[in-house]
């Protein structure tokens, strides 16, 4: 059995069919990458593994736990963290707030306590910043740690938002187009970044991507999608010599 | 006729004739909105201030009403394009609260102005309507309560026309679905919002003209805006339609309540219908579903 | 210039980190603590009002500014707490168990109607707190039986420990022993997780439910507490103002507290004293100005509300990060004096975005 299994799910919006029956396989410690063009339907493959939205059809199992309808707010809980494709960061925190609401999930008191701002508290918030800390010095965003999210650069933001997911101390990652709008140094170490979350964190790692260059590079397996539907999984090479895939996506 | 059926009769044309009212003031704001995005809590005062300035008109210039009615439109439309182009603008690209605040912000400061320079005596000023009832069979209707329905007919009927076959209706229905694609296109944006403004602000003194008549001119009317708010909410926000839809359906329930509900309900079912709605049926009777894409 | 070197986790969540800050504040301390003993008892009253006031600023800025969700209604929880004080008092009830009462009551309120507000949000949240706020004071003028009606009901009077509370330095010190304990429990609280969830909320709502925020639930709790600490506001005014009456308490109340909270600066705490205070005053800063005026434009009502109107555009426009943004500007300038950048705090230009698919 596979460290993560999505099986024919499927879901309509209307008339449209988002996704028809997509299935794949994810071992543990791999890197997997969904590729297609807009509208394959790969960010609602993500929506629907975070309970974004309900599947009309299919499941989705983690290490045998089926998430298929966990409550919304349990996904972090069951060991899922994800970034988005249009940054969601908190513009109004600063990068340490952010990073440190990637801690939300583990325990920290309650109501009162908090208020108060008793001993117990206090030590929940050292623990997290302390864990918080070894992601800052993992990143390199120890220069922007006490700034307000709203001005950084975006290859920052973009490396906060990945930051952010992994404080949750996740099993699966899920990226959605990482790369995005990052110069070639930047996508450079974002793959350096990809592969030391999944060697030295022990992470699995799904991403959404358009950077062929970097599937080939960190993927281990690729699915292709267009029009909800799998086009073609296999190897990076494979995929990206499957004619299926070159006539929807890649081109001749 | 039934005496039953004549009083429901009654109440209804009654009800009309505010929802009306309601109708043409929500109409004003569902334009900025769609077009801005902003929220115009100030269209209110903007209603008040035409009304005082139609009292100054005819009381004080001794104007003919049919001379000050149009000549308080054109003055507060202008003073409304005027407005969008040199304040609202401002704060474009800034969060909808924004908006909210500065517009809540500009009402403060024309109701102090006309309580300042007018005193907050209410006053009353005639029209041609006033007084006249026309009696069909058993019903009776006060001319001025024909005379908005027919004013706010004529008005929604032209103002359709208007957006849906003249070239700058047309950028306007644009403009208020996309204002990227309007811009890339050719149209004028900036220059379409103030007009769309202006144009709210003409419908909202038109409003005031005709419903001061009947309530009298005094600061207060600009509460009008809060039973319209309900309105837009009944009939779905940012559906031109569902606003005169809306504020037909409040007009006429609030007529109905005040005499079929018990106490003073009538004052606050509006309010009662927007909580309501807002938490049942968020979309309204005719608006649109809203939904982030993540 | 300032640098703020920290050698634990624990330096950088002292709330007094530098020496000039401590001094100061025992300064501020020290003036509030002698001041029912020298200033006249007009002042003293006004001073306990900004008090009231700024609690109740508190409150709104909890759920406005940390939260997001926008209340133009929230003087229907300052009415809630003032007419359940009343209620309990004249039932003979003890002060503290009364204040904690009226205040869980308002509370309670504020899950009542954020159960149903958080299905919306932005301007609809804004309509239906607007419409709230209405309906409470419509149903405090018509229930006579439990209100007194439009007429009124006198607020009787309160012994802490045997101590009346009638005197004016008695009362004062309420009031600034429980908006210091509330003013503080909220920096706790904004610093530890809860406080980053309801900034979460208020940010995006997508990553926070990723993060494993129960969004809804966060939201009933903001306004939960927000309705508690605006009601405790009101349990206090009803001491101060001694009789009750609805018209007290209608939209201008909150329209008041609205723009306290927007031109104080959203999501500060300070920024919620700051503005609370200058609101406070600027009916009396409004009065002093008058006789300088001529006649006419010296009316009462109308330039009040003028001026209102005025400032919260002036803010909106000029410093939409309210004084408190300011008093940041301020200090990062002294900070790091001389090597102050001009266009440290300028806004990028910002183009018109849809939020229609909020």
């Amino acid at each position: 059995m596979s460290f993560f299994e999505v099986r024919d799910l499927a879901l309509a919006f209307g008339g449209v069919k988002a996704l028809d029956g997509v299935s794949f396989t994810v071992e543990a410690g791999e890197v997997f990458a969904i590729i297609g063009p807009n509208g394959a339907g790969k960010t609602t493959v993500l929506n629907v593994v975070t309970r974004v939205f309900a599947a009309d059809a299919g499941c989705v199992l983690l290490d045998g736990v089926d998430l298929t309808n966990l409550p919304r707010q349990q996904v972090a809980q069951s060991g899922v963290a994800r970034t988005f494709q249009n940054i969601e960061l908190f513009e109004g925190a600063t990068v340490l707030d952010n990073l440190l609401l990637g801690r939300h999930r583990f325990e920290h008191g309650g109501f009162a306590s908090q208020m108060f701002n008793s001993r117990a508290a206090r030590a929940h918030e050292d623990r997290s910043r302390a864990r918080v800390e070894t992601l800052i010095g993992f990143l390199d965003l120890a220069p922007y740690r006490n700034q307000r999210v709203a001005g950084l650069p975006y290859g920052v933001r973009k490396v906060v938002e990945l930051g952010r997911a992994l404080a949750t101390e996740p099993r699966l990652l899920l990226l959605d187009e990482p790369a995005s709008g990052l110069n070639p140094e930047e996508t450079r170490e974002l793959a350096f970044w990809i592969d030391d979350i999944r060697h030295e964190l022990g992470v699995t790692v799904v991403m959404i991507e358009h950077d062929m260059s970097l599937v080939s590079e960190v993927a281990d397996r690729v699915l292709a999608m267009n029009l909800g539907r799998p086009l073609a999984s296999g190897t990076p090479a494979a995929v990206q010599a499957h004619a299926d895939v070159i006539a929807a996506y890649l081109g001749a | 006729m039934d005496a039953q059926l004549v009083q429901l009769l009654q109440l209804a044309i009654n009800g009309i004739s505010v929802g009306a009212i309601y109708a043409l003031v929500a109409l004003g704001l569902t334009l900025t909105y769609k077009a801005t995005e902003v929220l115009n809590f100030a269209h209110g005062d903007l209603l008040m201030l035409a009304s005082f300035i139609g009292w100054g008109l005819i009381t004080g210039l001794a104007w003919p009403f049919w001379l000050a009615l149009p000549a308080t439109i054109a003055l507060v439309a202008v003073a409304t394009f005027l407005l969008e182009r040199g304040v609202m603008r401002r704060i474009a690209g800034q969060p909808q609260f924004a908006g909210v605040m500065l517009t809540i912000g500009l009402a403060f400061m024309i109701r102090g102005a006309v309580s300042m320079g007018f005193g907050p005596e209410s006053r009353k000023f005639e029209t041609p309507f006033s007084g006249h009832t026309t009696h069909f069979g058993p019903l009776v209707i006060a001319d001025l309560n024909l005379a908005i329905i027919g004013a706010v007919l004529v008005v929604t009927v032209a103002l359709f026309i208007f957006l849906a076959r003249t070239s700058l209706g047309v950028a306007i229905q644009a403009v208020s679905q996309d204002q990227l694609a309007a811009y890339l296109s050719g149209i004028r944006v900036k220059r379409v919002n103030s007009l769309v403004w202006g144009l709210a602000g003409a419908l909202a003194a038109l409003a005031g003209m005709l419903l001061a008549p009947i309530t009298l001119v005094d600061i207060s009317l600009w509460f009008v805006l809060l039973k319209s708010l309900a309105a837009l909410v009944l009939g779905g926000f940012g559906s031109a339609p569902g606003a005169i839809v809306g504020g037909l359906l409040i007009g006429l329930i609030e007529s109905f309540a005040g005499v079929y509900a018990p106490g003073s309900i009538k004052d606050v079912v509006a309010y009662i219908v927007l909580i309501v709605v807002l938490v049942v049926w968020p979309r309204g009777l005719l608006g649109e579903a809203h939904g982030k894409r993540v | 210039m300032r640098f703020a070197y920290d050698t634990s986790y624990r330096d950088s969540r002292r709330l007094l980190r530098w020496r000039t800050e401590r001094a100061a504040y025992a300064v501020l301390v020290l003036l509030l603590l002698v001041a029912p003993f020298v200033l006249p008892v007009f002042y003293l009253g006004e001073l306990t009002y900004l008090f009231i006031f700024a609690l109740a600023s508190l409150g709104l800025m909890v759920l406005t500014g940390y939260t997001g969700q926008v209340s133009l209604g929230h003087a229907a929880f300052i009415a809630i707490g003032a007419y359940a004080e009343a209620l309990l008092l004249a039932r003979g009830w003890p002060l503290p168990a009364s204040l904690a009462t009226a205040s869980l009551l308002a509370g309670a309120a504020g899950v009542a109607i954020g159960l149903p507000a958080i299905r919306v949000s932005g301007l609809y949240l804004a309509m239906v707190t607007l419409a709230f706020a209405i309906l409470v004071e419509h149903t405090l003028g018509h229930w006579s039986s439990l209100t007194g009606g439009f007429t009124g009901m006198a607020v009787p009077d309160a012994k802490l420990f045997g101590i009346s509370l009638a005197t004016p330095t008695g009362f004062y010190f309420l009031c600034l022993a429980l908006l210091a304990a509330v003013l503080l429990a909220l920096i706790n609280l904004m610093r530890a997780h809860l406080g980053r969830a309801f900034v979460g909320v208020r940010d995006s709502e997508a990553a926070a439910w990723g993060l494993g925020i129960h969004v809804p639930r966060v939201k009933v709790q903001a306004f939960a507490l927000s309705a508690a600490i605006t009601g405790l506001a009101g349990a206090l005014l009803a001491h101060q103002t001694k009789y009750l009456t609805p018209d007290g308490f209608g939209l201008m109340l909150s329209m008041q507290l609205v723009l306290a909270v927007v031109i104080g600066g959203l999501g500060s705490l300070r920024g919620a004293i700051l503005g609370a205070l200058l609101i406070g005053l600027l009916p009396s800063f409004i009065s002093h100005l008058k006789p300088l005026l001529p006649d006419r434009i010296a009316k009462q009502f109308g330039l009040e509300i003028f001026v209102y109107g005025a400032v919260l555009v002036g803010f909106v426009l000029f410093e939409p990060m309210g004084l408190a943004g300011r008093w940041q500007k301020l200090r990062a300038f002294f900070e790091s004096f001389p090597l102050y950048r001009r266009d440290t705090f300028r806004r990028a230009k910002t183009y018109m975005r849809s939020e229609r698919h909020r």
